[in-house]
Protein backbone atom coordinates (compact mmCIF):
# COMPACT_ATOMS: atom_id res chain seq x y z
CA UNK A 1 0.00 0.00 0.00
CA UNK A 2 1.89 3.20 -1.03
CA UNK A 3 -0.32 5.60 0.16
CA UNK A 4 1.21 5.40 3.73
CA UNK A 5 4.50 6.19 1.88
CA UNK A 6 2.52 9.11 0.26
CA UNK A 7 0.73 9.72 4.05
CA UNK A 8 4.23 9.93 5.16
CA UNK A 9 5.77 12.47 3.32
CA UNK A 10 2.95 14.58 3.63
CA UNK A 11 2.64 14.71 7.40
CA UNK A 12 6.75 15.46 7.06
CA UNK A 13 5.99 18.25 4.34
CA UNK A 14 2.94 19.81 6.66
CA UNK A 15 5.12 19.97 9.67
CA UNK A 16 7.52 21.52 8.43
CA UNK A 17 5.41 24.14 7.01
CA UNK A 18 3.86 24.51 9.75
CA UNK A 19 6.57 24.97 11.91
CA UNK A 20 7.93 27.43 9.83
CA UNK A 21 5.08 29.64 10.40
CA UNK A 22 5.24 29.02 14.39
CA UNK A 23 1.90 27.20 14.54
CA UNK A 24 0.81 25.23 17.20
CA UNK A 25 -1.16 22.87 15.45
CA UNK A 26 -2.86 21.62 11.95
CA UNK A 27 -6.52 21.88 11.85
CA UNK A 28 -7.25 20.85 8.11
CA UNK A 29 -5.04 20.27 4.76
CA UNK A 30 -5.99 20.14 1.66
CA UNK A 31 -4.28 17.93 -1.61
CA UNK A 32 -4.70 18.15 -5.07
CA UNK A 33 -5.15 14.38 -6.88
CA UNK A 34 -5.03 14.15 -10.55
CA UNK A 35 -7.11 11.38 -11.76
CA UNK A 36 -3.83 9.69 -12.85
CA UNK A 37 -1.88 9.81 -9.39
CA UNK A 38 -2.65 6.28 -8.45
CA UNK A 39 -3.97 6.72 -5.00
CA UNK A 40 -7.17 5.28 -3.34
CA UNK A 41 -8.70 7.52 -1.30
CA UNK A 42 -10.08 5.62 1.29
CA UNK A 43 -6.07 4.23 1.79
CA UNK A 44 -4.86 7.61 1.99
CA UNK A 45 -7.72 9.14 4.52
CA UNK A 46 -6.29 5.79 6.49
CA UNK A 47 -2.73 5.80 6.24
CA UNK A 48 -3.13 9.92 7.13
CA UNK A 49 -5.16 8.60 9.98
CA UNK A 50 -2.40 5.96 11.22
CA UNK A 51 0.41 8.55 10.92
CA UNK A 52 -1.01 11.66 12.13
CA UNK A 53 -1.36 10.25 16.00
CA UNK A 54 0.84 11.83 17.99
CA UNK A 55 2.02 14.93 15.98
CA UNK A 56 0.54 18.20 15.42
CA UNK A 57 -1.52 17.26 12.47
CA UNK A 58 -3.18 14.73 14.60
CA UNK A 59 -7.17 14.87 14.00
CA UNK A 60 -6.60 17.29 10.92
CA UNK A 61 -9.41 17.28 8.79
CA UNK A 62 -7.84 16.11 5.25
CA UNK A 63 -10.01 17.45 1.95
CA UNK A 64 -9.11 16.14 -1.30
CA UNK A 65 -10.00 18.15 -4.24
CA UNK A 66 -9.77 15.25 -7.59
CA UNK A 67 -8.05 16.56 -10.41
CA UNK A 68 -9.57 15.66 -13.79
CA UNK A 69 -6.93 14.69 -17.13
CA UNK A 70 -6.28 17.16 -19.18
CA UNK A 71 -4.93 17.12 -22.47
CA UNK A 72 -3.38 19.49 -25.02
CA UNK A 73 -5.36 18.99 -28.71
CA UNK A 74 -3.25 19.66 -31.28
CA UNK A 75 -5.99 19.80 -33.81
CA UNK A 76 -8.22 22.16 -31.74
CA UNK A 77 -5.68 24.25 -30.28
CA UNK A 78 -6.60 24.08 -26.42
CA UNK A 79 -6.76 22.18 -23.37
CA UNK A 80 -9.41 19.86 -23.07
CA UNK A 81 -10.56 17.92 -19.93
CA UNK A 82 -11.34 14.58 -20.47
CA UNK A 83 -14.18 12.63 -18.67
CA UNK A 84 -12.03 9.53 -17.81
CA UNK A 85 -8.67 7.74 -18.32
CA UNK A 86 -9.30 5.47 -20.16
CA UNK A 87 -9.16 6.99 -23.53
CA UNK A 88 -7.00 9.83 -24.27
CA UNK A 89 -8.74 11.35 -27.28
CA UNK A 90 -10.40 15.03 -27.52
CA UNK A 91 -13.74 14.65 -26.23
CA UNK A 92 -14.60 17.26 -29.40
CA UNK A 93 -12.91 16.36 -32.39
CA UNK A 94 -11.36 12.37 -31.15
CA UNK A 95 -7.79 13.51 -31.57
CA UNK A 96 -5.78 11.07 -29.97
CA UNK A 97 -3.03 13.07 -27.38
CA UNK A 98 -0.32 12.25 -25.35
CA UNK A 99 0.43 16.24 -24.24
CA UNK A 100 -0.98 15.64 -20.53
CA UNK A 101 -1.44 19.00 -19.08
CA UNK A 102 -3.16 18.03 -15.51
CA UNK A 103 -3.96 14.94 -13.85
CA UNK A 104 -0.97 13.73 -12.55
CA UNK A 105 -1.34 16.00 -9.37
CA UNK A 106 -0.31 14.77 -5.93
CA UNK A 107 0.45 18.36 -4.36
CA UNK A 108 0.02 19.95 -1.20
CA UNK A 109 -2.23 22.79 -1.88
CA UNK A 110 -2.87 24.39 1.56
CA UNK A 111 -3.03 23.84 5.38
CA UNK A 112 -4.75 25.30 7.91
CA UNK A 113 -3.35 26.13 11.18
CA UNK A 114 -3.53 27.45 14.56
CA UNK A 115 -0.76 29.95 15.72
CA UNK A 116 1.34 29.13 18.90
CA UNK A 117 0.63 32.70 20.87
CA UNK A 118 -2.83 32.27 20.78
CA UNK A 119 -3.03 28.88 22.54
CA UNK A 120 -1.15 30.26 25.71
CA UNK A 121 -4.26 31.64 27.26
CA UNK B 1 -10.41 33.26 20.37
CA UNK B 2 -8.43 30.70 18.04
CA UNK B 3 -8.40 31.82 14.70
CA UNK B 4 -7.53 29.21 12.18
CA UNK B 5 -4.88 30.96 9.57
CA UNK B 6 -4.86 29.11 5.93
CA UNK B 7 -1.15 28.94 4.62
CA UNK B 8 -1.27 28.27 0.92
CA UNK B 9 1.91 25.82 0.37
CA UNK B 10 1.55 24.51 -2.82
CA UNK B 11 4.47 21.91 -2.91
CA UNK B 12 4.65 18.00 -4.27
CA UNK B 13 3.67 15.36 -1.68
CA UNK B 14 6.43 13.39 -2.81
CA UNK B 15 9.05 16.86 -3.36
CA UNK B 16 12.01 14.98 -1.71
CA UNK B 17 12.07 12.12 -3.72
CA UNK B 18 11.34 14.03 -7.03
CA UNK B 19 14.68 16.15 -5.91
CA UNK B 20 16.61 13.72 -5.49
CA UNK B 21 15.55 11.50 -8.58
CA UNK B 22 16.16 14.76 -10.34
CA UNK B 23 20.10 14.82 -9.02
CA UNK B 24 20.33 11.38 -9.79
CA UNK B 25 19.50 11.93 -13.48
CA UNK B 26 21.60 14.57 -14.26
CA UNK B 27 24.48 12.20 -12.52
CA UNK B 28 23.68 9.52 -14.99
CA UNK B 29 23.25 11.89 -17.92
CA UNK B 30 26.73 12.84 -16.77
CA UNK B 31 28.67 9.42 -16.81
CA UNK B 32 26.96 8.26 -20.02
CA UNK B 33 24.50 5.50 -18.31
CA UNK B 34 20.93 5.20 -19.61
CA UNK B 35 18.96 4.04 -16.82
CA UNK B 36 15.96 1.82 -16.90
CA UNK B 37 12.93 1.10 -14.56
CA UNK B 38 10.84 -1.57 -15.28
CA UNK B 39 7.49 -2.08 -14.07
CA UNK B 40 4.77 -4.99 -14.33
CA UNK B 41 2.69 -7.10 -12.18
CA UNK B 42 4.55 -10.08 -10.59
CA UNK B 43 5.33 -12.67 -12.71
CA UNK B 44 5.15 -10.77 -15.77
CA UNK B 45 8.88 -11.94 -16.81
CA UNK B 46 10.98 -8.46 -15.64
CA UNK B 47 13.78 -11.08 -14.51
CA UNK B 48 13.49 -13.34 -17.37
CA UNK B 49 14.00 -10.12 -20.22
CA UNK B 50 16.30 -8.74 -17.88
CA UNK B 51 18.59 -11.62 -17.74
CA UNK B 52 18.36 -11.99 -21.29
CA UNK B 53 19.17 -8.54 -22.00
CA UNK B 54 21.85 -8.63 -19.50
CA UNK B 55 23.60 -11.27 -21.28
CA UNK B 56 23.29 -10.27 -24.50
CA UNK B 57 25.18 -7.03 -23.13
CA UNK B 58 27.74 -8.67 -21.87
CA UNK B 59 28.54 -11.00 -25.07
CA UNK B 60 28.57 -7.80 -27.11
CA UNK B 61 31.13 -5.95 -24.70
CA UNK B 62 28.42 -3.05 -22.98
CA UNK B 63 29.13 -2.31 -19.53
CA UNK B 64 25.97 -2.90 -17.67
CA UNK B 65 24.58 -3.29 -14.50
CA UNK B 66 21.37 -3.66 -12.56
CA UNK B 67 19.59 -3.02 -9.19
CA UNK B 68 16.53 -5.57 -8.58
CA UNK B 69 13.63 -4.60 -6.00
CA UNK B 70 12.14 -7.96 -4.30
CA UNK B 71 9.74 -8.00 -1.12
CA UNK B 72 11.65 -10.57 0.74
CA UNK B 73 14.25 -12.94 -1.14
CA UNK B 74 17.52 -12.57 -3.28
CA UNK B 75 15.90 -14.56 -5.71
CA UNK B 76 16.40 -12.46 -9.21
CA UNK B 77 19.50 -10.68 -8.54
CA UNK B 78 20.78 -14.38 -8.15
CA UNK B 79 19.35 -15.22 -11.44
CA UNK B 80 20.47 -11.69 -13.01
CA UNK B 81 24.06 -12.45 -11.65
CA UNK B 82 24.23 -15.54 -13.75
CA UNK B 83 24.49 -13.14 -16.14
CA UNK B 84 27.43 -11.93 -16.09
CA UNK B 85 26.73 -8.14 -15.47
CA UNK B 86 26.84 -6.80 -11.24
CA UNK B 87 23.92 -7.08 -10.06
CA UNK B 88 22.55 -5.94 -6.65
CA UNK B 89 18.93 -6.32 -4.66
CA UNK B 90 17.07 -3.72 -2.87
CA UNK B 91 15.23 -5.80 -0.49
CA UNK B 92 12.06 -3.80 0.51
CA UNK B 93 10.49 -5.61 3.42
CA UNK B 94 7.22 -4.82 2.58
CA UNK B 95 7.19 -1.57 0.82
CA UNK B 96 5.29 -2.24 -2.71
CA UNK B 97 7.44 0.07 -4.62
CA UNK B 98 11.08 1.42 -5.06
CA UNK B 99 11.84 4.93 -3.80
CA UNK B 100 14.94 7.57 -5.23
CA UNK B 101 16.67 6.95 -2.18
CA UNK B 102 16.49 3.42 -1.68
CA UNK B 103 18.23 3.21 -5.42
CA UNK B 104 20.88 5.62 -4.83
CA UNK B 105 21.98 3.78 -1.53
CA UNK B 106 22.62 0.88 -3.61
CA UNK B 107 24.80 2.79 -6.16
CA UNK B 108 26.81 2.86 -3.26
CA UNK B 109 30.81 2.08 -4.49
CA UNK B 110 29.58 1.70 -7.82
CA UNK B 111 31.43 3.85 -10.45
CA UNK B 112 29.02 5.58 -12.73
CA UNK B 113 31.54 6.55 -15.47
CA UNK B 114 32.87 3.95 -17.42
CA UNK B 115 28.87 2.47 -17.28
CA UNK B 116 26.34 2.47 -20.32
CA UNK B 117 23.23 1.14 -19.37
CA UNK B 118 21.96 0.56 -15.71
CA UNK B 119 18.45 -1.90 -15.25
CA UNK B 120 16.23 -1.25 -12.40
CA UNK B 121 13.89 -3.85 -12.03
CA UNK B 122 10.87 -2.75 -9.61
CA UNK B 123 8.67 -4.50 -7.46
CA UNK B 124 6.25 -6.26 -9.25
CA UNK B 125 3.17 -3.99 -8.82
CA UNK B 126 1.18 -2.36 -11.37
CA UNK B 127 0.29 0.89 -9.32
CA UNK B 128 2.18 1.40 -6.62
CA UNK B 129 5.69 2.00 -8.73
CA UNK B 130 3.89 4.57 -11.19
CA UNK B 131 4.27 7.82 -8.67
CA UNK B 132 8.05 7.60 -7.78
CA UNK B 133 10.69 8.80 -10.62
CA UNK B 134 14.21 6.95 -9.73
CA UNK B 135 16.10 9.15 -11.82
CA UNK B 136 15.60 6.88 -15.13
CA UNK B 137 15.85 7.99 -18.41
CA UNK B 138 13.46 5.28 -19.38
CA UNK B 139 10.33 3.52 -17.80
CA UNK B 140 9.21 0.61 -19.51
CA UNK B 141 5.97 -0.91 -18.62
CA UNK B 142 5.52 -4.59 -19.01
CA UNK B 143 2.34 -7.04 -19.85
CA UNK B 144 2.32 -10.65 -20.63
CA UNK B 145 0.00 -11.93 -23.35
CA UNK B 146 -1.40 -14.33 -19.86
CA UNK B 147 -2.11 -11.47 -18.03
CA UNK B 148 -5.23 -9.85 -20.45
CA UNK B 149 -5.19 -7.74 -22.55
CA UNK B 150 -7.44 -4.77 -20.79
CA UNK B 151 -4.24 -4.18 -18.16
CA UNK B 152 -3.26 -0.54 -19.94
CA UNK B 153 -7.17 0.52 -19.32
CA UNK B 154 -7.08 -0.92 -15.85
CA UNK B 155 -4.06 0.69 -14.62
CA UNK B 156 -3.63 3.88 -16.83
CA UNK B 157 -1.66 5.77 -14.68
CA UNK B 158 1.22 3.18 -14.86
CA UNK B 159 1.40 2.71 -18.78
CA UNK B 160 0.67 6.83 -18.99
CA UNK B 161 4.15 7.55 -17.54
CA UNK B 162 5.82 4.93 -19.47
CA UNK B 163 8.09 5.59 -22.43
CA UNK B 164 7.46 1.94 -23.88
CA UNK B 165 5.68 -1.25 -23.74
CA UNK B 166 7.08 -4.62 -23.77
CA UNK B 167 4.59 -7.37 -24.23
CA UNK B 168 6.21 -10.63 -22.89
CA UNK B 169 5.74 -14.78 -23.17
CA UNK B 170 4.85 -14.13 -26.90
CA UNK B 171 5.42 -17.53 -27.43
CA UNK B 172 2.88 -18.41 -25.60
CA UNK B 173 0.35 -15.89 -27.36
CA UNK B 174 -1.57 -18.39 -29.49
CA UNK B 175 -2.23 -21.13 -26.08
CA UNK B 176 -3.75 -18.22 -24.67
CA UNK B 177 -5.41 -16.78 -27.34
CA UNK B 178 -4.03 -13.65 -26.64
CA UNK B 179 -5.84 -11.19 -28.92
CA UNK B 180 -2.88 -8.86 -29.72
CA UNK B 181 -4.83 -6.13 -32.04
CA UNK B 182 -6.48 -5.19 -28.52
CA UNK B 183 -3.81 -5.26 -26.62
CA UNK B 184 -2.13 -3.18 -29.11
CA UNK B 185 -4.91 -0.95 -29.45
CA UNK B 186 -5.72 -0.59 -25.32
CA UNK B 187 -1.89 0.60 -25.01
CA UNK B 188 -2.54 3.31 -27.77
CA UNK B 189 -5.80 4.26 -25.77
CA UNK B 190 -4.31 5.45 -22.56
CA UNK B 191 -0.52 6.36 -23.98
CA UNK B 192 -1.22 7.51 -27.80
CA UNK B 193 1.69 6.96 -29.98
CA UNK B 194 3.39 4.45 -27.17
CA UNK B 195 6.53 2.38 -28.95
CA UNK B 196 5.57 -1.45 -28.24
CA UNK B 197 7.99 -4.34 -28.65
CA UNK B 198 6.33 -7.70 -28.40
CA UNK B 199 9.30 -10.58 -26.86
CA UNK B 200 9.80 -13.82 -25.92
CA UNK B 201 12.57 -14.27 -23.22
CA UNK B 202 12.34 -18.22 -24.00
CA UNK B 203 12.28 -18.10 -27.47
CA UNK B 204 14.10 -15.19 -28.00
CA UNK B 205 11.89 -13.53 -30.12
CA UNK B 206 11.95 -9.59 -30.12
CA UNK B 207 14.70 -9.47 -28.24
CA UNK B 208 16.96 -8.11 -30.39
CA UNK B 209 14.49 -5.43 -31.41
CA UNK B 210 14.47 -4.32 -27.39
CA UNK B 211 18.28 -4.02 -27.35
CA UNK B 212 18.12 -2.15 -30.56
CA UNK B 213 15.68 0.41 -28.83
CA UNK B 214 18.09 0.63 -25.79
CA UNK B 215 20.95 1.47 -27.89
CA UNK B 216 18.92 4.03 -29.95
CA UNK B 217 18.15 5.54 -26.68
CA UNK B 218 21.31 5.71 -25.14
CA UNK B 219 22.75 7.51 -28.39
CA UNK B 220 19.40 9.58 -28.29
CA UNK B 221 20.76 10.36 -24.52
CA UNK B 222 24.75 11.23 -25.20
CA UNK B 223 23.34 13.77 -28.05
CA UNK B 224 21.46 15.44 -25.62
CA UNK B 225 24.50 14.98 -23.13
CA UNK B 226 26.80 16.44 -25.52
CA UNK B 227 24.51 19.66 -27.11
CA UNK B 228 24.39 20.53 -23.59
CA UNK B 229 27.87 20.21 -22.89
CA UNK B 230 29.55 22.21 -26.01
N1 LIG C 1 6.86 -19.24 -21.70
C1 LIG C 1 7.47 -18.18 -21.17
N2 LIG C 1 7.58 -18.04 -19.84
C2 LIG C 1 8.21 -16.96 -19.35
C3 LIG C 1 8.73 -15.95 -20.18
N3 LIG C 1 9.27 -14.97 -19.41
C4 LIG C 1 9.08 -15.38 -18.13
N4 LIG C 1 8.44 -16.57 -18.09
C5 LIG C 1 8.07 -17.33 -16.88
O1 LIG C 1 7.21 -16.55 -16.06
C6 LIG C 1 7.52 -16.72 -14.67
C7 LIG C 1 7.84 -15.39 -14.03
O2 LIG C 1 8.94 -14.80 -14.68
P1 LIG C 1 9.90 -13.73 -14.00
O3 LIG C 1 10.87 -13.30 -15.03
O4 LIG C 1 10.41 -14.23 -12.72
O5 LIG C 1 8.84 -12.57 -13.72
P2 LIG C 1 9.04 -11.22 -12.87
O6 LIG C 1 8.22 -10.17 -13.54
O7 LIG C 1 10.48 -10.92 -12.70
O8 LIG C 1 8.38 -11.60 -11.49
P3 LIG C 1 8.48 -10.82 -10.06
O9 LIG C 1 9.88 -10.33 -9.92
O10 LIG C 1 8.09 -11.83 -9.07
O11 LIG C 1 7.48 -9.69 -10.16
C8 LIG C 1 8.68 -17.70 -14.63
O12 LIG C 1 8.19 -18.98 -14.40
C9 LIG C 1 9.30 -17.59 -16.02
O13 LIG C 1 9.93 -18.77 -16.43
C10 LIG C 1 8.61 -16.13 -21.62
O14 LIG C 1 9.02 -15.31 -22.43
N5 LIG C 1 7.96 -17.24 -22.04
MG1 LIG D 1 11.55 -10.56 -10.94
ZN1 LIG E 1 -9.78 18.34 -30.32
Amino acid sequence: MHELSIANSLVENAAEHAAQAGAARVTAITLRIGALSCVHESALRFSFELVTKDTLLEGADLKIVEVPVAIFCEECQREVTLPGIQRFRCPVCDTPGADIRQGRELDLESIEVVEQHAEVS
Amino acid sequence: MIEPRILEVRTKILKKNDELARQMRSEFMEAGVLVVNLVSSPGTGKTSLLRETLSRFVDSGSAVAAIVGDLETDNDARRLAESGAPVRQIMTHGCCHLEADMVQEHLDGWQLFGLEYLFIENVGNLVCPTSWDLGESVRVALLSVTEGEDKPLKYPGLFNTSDVAVITKMDLAEACEFDRQSALDNIQAVRPGMQVIETSAKSGSGIEEWIGILRQKRNQLMTTVDSAGS
